[in-house]
């Protein structure tokens, strides 16, 4: 039988509270640089969101980018624009949105693969009409608004609605920087991107759960322990499973980012920022915004809220 | 939290052996499991498109042409009913989806009301005080039709599919008007595109020889100017043909494609017995004149009726290719589409990508177990392999339960295991922290147990739930991979509470009893 690693023996004293002005600016900085950027220069819509047409190729050998350029250019579909994906075989194309409806989009697809070399290799091709490509981009909205206020609800059904407000301003603050994180880079968002968002969505909850059940123990434990104390307390207590917690996710991630290819590579960006920033969020927003919306002390008095340290349950 | 009774541990493991057992075929080639005696589990997970490669086509049943249609026969049928009722009128004509025209004599609109009731129940009258109406279709009518269309035509689309020997396609409406094929193994789905493209309704109709073509103002009642698009037609060519059906395409039975006497691509064809014999009737009392064969609204050939045709047969000759033959064969032998149908999105992945995604998929999450396996053994030692055995049948109970539900794994799904292995220790984390902050407390080894069980039940139950409102929603809101990742996703979540919970303890418990430890090494 070995031994365990244990990184944390004692219970630190970080100061927490103490750091979270700090935080609060960082954090104010990130989303509203997030929302200039994505004002300013937007998003790089995958075509799922734009409409368009994608045509991933291998061409043998490696691909003469420059002249495959020259080639679709002269075809007048407006603009093309490729790039080496994976290896220096596979070439994606993006052809942008043509005129007209649906029909036109199809039509441009026969026109690139007639005008490329026979001996290329169609190894993916998804053509999105721009009816789609708008109904899609609502849904995704539609869906990331109804994750926040279902899971603030929730927050508030099984804690008080203080905790819920933390909730969702903390899950807010990880969605928004992360779209910013896109469109700072302008990694292609696509639909995977959203279900990263709606994941780290529920991530980030997850991880402010954990923290806010402490922090109602904690309450109901100490009744006249200052509140700075309090989360203090809260935090420090939790500290070890926040750090073993997000290192394991983010393993799973990092294996994601480095051996699921280049398809999911959008995917693992976000999520690994997510289960960062995530983590970051639950500690310096979540977490000190109680401090200013306090909850209620003296909550319904009920089994198992009273009993400090000391008191032994039967077993 | 401690004792476990009987029948829950008998419960617990019988869920553990099944979820193994239903893991199994997965590990082996179809074709190897499709051997297997019947008695063995067989059910596999199903891979999607972008990992076994095919193709996807959305369409959209275009309603409008349908509704210009039926509103151009109400256009027909009441100018026939106005003139053998001396009605008087100006403007009739159908503007988007309704019709209006203006009585002479508004005195009168009871009479038309009845008028239009008989001619379609389903039109709604409204009437304004200076002779002026509307007519359109009410909404109930609208839906009924709707949805008649689109069942029409997600069952023409099977058989015309199905003719071109597609493998196991998936044929499904989705919302209310539109259709999506899925087609695994279709790497090029041009063919397939163009046979959906064309309704192929197809009506014979005789050729009106006294009417000019091109003279519009003149062209008698009941007539029409349609395309000519026959061999030797030259472009832009029209012709007048009368609007009566001699006969439809519907009663058609068969139809392949051939050659002519010539040698040159044709479509033969073969009517049912009433459609035999309207068309002999038709042939019969109009020989020496040309009838047309009408497809799609243009006319594809107009040959002269030399004698009365009395079996039921016929050829079409024309300008085809030898593959313009085969389409127009498989689209009659399948039938006409009511309406043209509309692409709206199509992604085909080939082959060698999908295996390729496969690869990476299964290594990714090959290496996120390794990872977070060794990572629970070296921080939490001996308690760690208690969590790290429950993590492998959390595996096993996913991949089952996949299979069970006949759930599509796609990349993004496999994305979604690996992030849930990843998440599905935190259960673990929860408890033993609690366990060793309690016994750092001083409480007994017991009681720890007991208290770190019990606080970090509510915790885990708390954060996982979360975790499924964003599946379930992901799941009903989002289309394609996003739908595939939240499947994997919320079962996940749920298999891993029951393997974190339950199959953890378990061990735990059946340790202490075991050996009777003083301390706990965590």
């Amino acid at each position: 039988m070995f031994r365990p690693l244990i990184i944390i023996r004692r219970i630190p004293n970080i100061d927490f509270m103490g750091l979270h002005r700090l935080g609060f600016a960082l954090s104010a900085l990130m989303t509203l640089g997030s929302i200039v950027l994505f004002l300013a220069q937007g998003l790089n819509y995958g075509i799922d969101f734009s409409g368009g047409t994608l045509i991933e190729a291998r061409t043998p050998g490696p691909a003469d980018l420059a002249r495959m350029r020259s080639t679709l250019d002269g075809l007048g579909l407006g603009e093309v624009s490729l790039q080496s994906f994976g290896g220096p075989d596979d070439v994606l194309i993006r052809v942008a949105r043509q005129p007209g409806d649906d029909r036109a989009q199809m039509q441009a697809v026969a026109k690139v693969k007639a005008a490329l070399p026979a001996d290329i290799d169609y190894r993916r091709t998804e053509v999105v009409g721009p009816k789609v490509g708008g109904e899609l981009i609502q849904a995704g909205v539609i869906a990331t608004v109804l994750a926040l206020v279902a899971i603030a609800l929730y927050v508030w059904l099984r804690f008080e609605w203080q905790f819920g407000v933390g909730a969702m301003l903390s899950t807010l603050h990880d969605t928004v920087t992360t779209v910013g994180l896109f469109s700072l880079l302008q990694i292609e968002f696509n639909l995977t991107t959203l279900a990263a968002i709606l994941t780290i969505a529920g991530y980030s909850v997850n991880d402010t759960v954990v923290i806010y059940d402490r922090v109602r123990e904690t309450l109901r434990k100490y009744k006249t322990m200052d509140f700075r104390t309090l989360i203090n307390k809260s935090l420090n207590e939790t500290l070890s499973r926040t750090i073993l917690t997000v290192s394991t996710v983010a393993l799973a991630v990092l294996s994601l980012l480095f051996f699921g290819g280049a398809v999911l590579r959008g995917f693992s960006i976000a999520m690994l920022w997510g289960v960062v920033v995530g983590t970051y969020s639950s500690l310096f927003i979540a977490a000190p915004i109680l401090y200013y919306i306090r909850p209620r002390r003296a909550s319904q008095p009920k089994e198992g809220e009273t009993p400090p340290a000391e008191t032994q349950r039967v077993s | 939290m401690l004792y476990f009774p009987k029948w829950l541990v008998t419960l617990i493991l019988a869920i553990c052996l099944a979820g193994v057992v239903m893991t199994i075929p997965n590990l082996f080639a179809q074709q190897t499991v499709e051997r297997w005696p019947a008695f063995l589990p067989r059910k596999q997970v199903s891979l999607g498109l972008d990992l076994r490669g095919g193709s996807y086509l959305l369409y959209e049943v275009d309603m409008r042409s349908v509704l210009t249609e039926r509103l151009n026969n109400i256009l027909d049928g009441l100018r026939e009913a106005f003139r053998t009722a001396r009605i008087g009128y100006t403007g009739l004509a159908a503007e988007g989806d309704h019709v209006a025209f203006t009585l002479r004599e508004p005195e009168r609109i009871e009479e038309v009301r009845a008028t239009v009731k008989k001619l379609d129940p389903d039109l709604e009258m409204t009437a304004g005080a200076t002779g002026a109406v509307t007519l359109k279709f009410n909404d109930v009518a609208l839906q009924r039709v709707q949805q008649q269309i689109v069942d029409q035509s997600i069952e023409i689309v099977r058989r015309r599919i199905d003719e071109t020997g597609t493998k196991e396609p998936t044929i499904q409406r989705e919302g209310a008007d539109r259709i999506v094929l899925e087609l695994p193994g279709v790497e090029d789905p041009e063919f397939v595109k163009r046979i959906l493209g064309k309704t192929a309704k197809m009506t014979f109709q005789l050729v009106d020889e006294n009417a000019a073509p091109g003279d519009k103002s003149r062209l008698p009642a009941g007539d029409e100017i349609l395309p000519l698009k026959d061999s030797h037609g030259a472009p832009g060519a029209t012709i007048v043909v009368q609007k009566r059906v001699m006969v439809s395409g519907d009663t058609l039975t068969d139809a392949q494609a051939t050659f002519d006497q010539y040698g040159a691509p044709a479509v033969n064809f073969k009517f049912d017995t009433v459609g035999a014999r309207r068309f002999g009737e038709a042939t019969k009392s109009n020989v020496g004149k040309r009838f047309a064969i009408v497809l799609d609204n243009a006319v594809i050939s107009a040959p002269v009726i030399r004698e009365a045709i009395l079996g039921g047969q016929g050829i079409i000759t024309g300008s085809f290719t030898s593959e313009s033959a085969n389409e127009l064969a498989l689209q009659l032998r399948a039938g006409a589409l009511p309406a043209p149908l509309v692409a709206l999105e199509e992604r085909t992945v080939g082959p060698d990508l999908g295996a390729d995604s496969i690869h990476a998929g299964a290594l990714a999450s090959i290496v996120a177990v390794i990872l977070v396996v060794v990572f629970m053994l070296v921080f939490y030692g001996f308690f760690g392999l208690f969590a790290d055995i429950a993590l492998m049948f959390n595996l096993c109970l996913m991949m089952a339960t996949l299979s069970l539900l006949g759930a599509t794994l796609t990349l993004p799904g496999i994305a979604g295991i690996a992030l849930t292995l990843g998440m599905a220790v935190d259960a673990n984390v929860l408890i033993y922290e609690r366990l060793r902050e309690e016994l750092r407390g001083g409480r007994s080894l017991i009681s720890s147990l007991q208290a770190g069980f019990e606080r970090a039940f509510g915790t885990i139950f708390d954060s996982h739930l979360t975790t499924l409102v964003a599946g379930f929603l992901m799941f009903f809101l989002g289309s394609g991979p996003v739908k595939g990742f939240a499947v994997t996703l919320s079962i996940g979540v749920v298999t891993s509470l029951f393997s974190a919970i339950l199959i953890t303890r378990l061990q735990i418990v059946t340790w202490l009893r075991r050996t009777k430890p003083k301390t706990i090494p965590i």
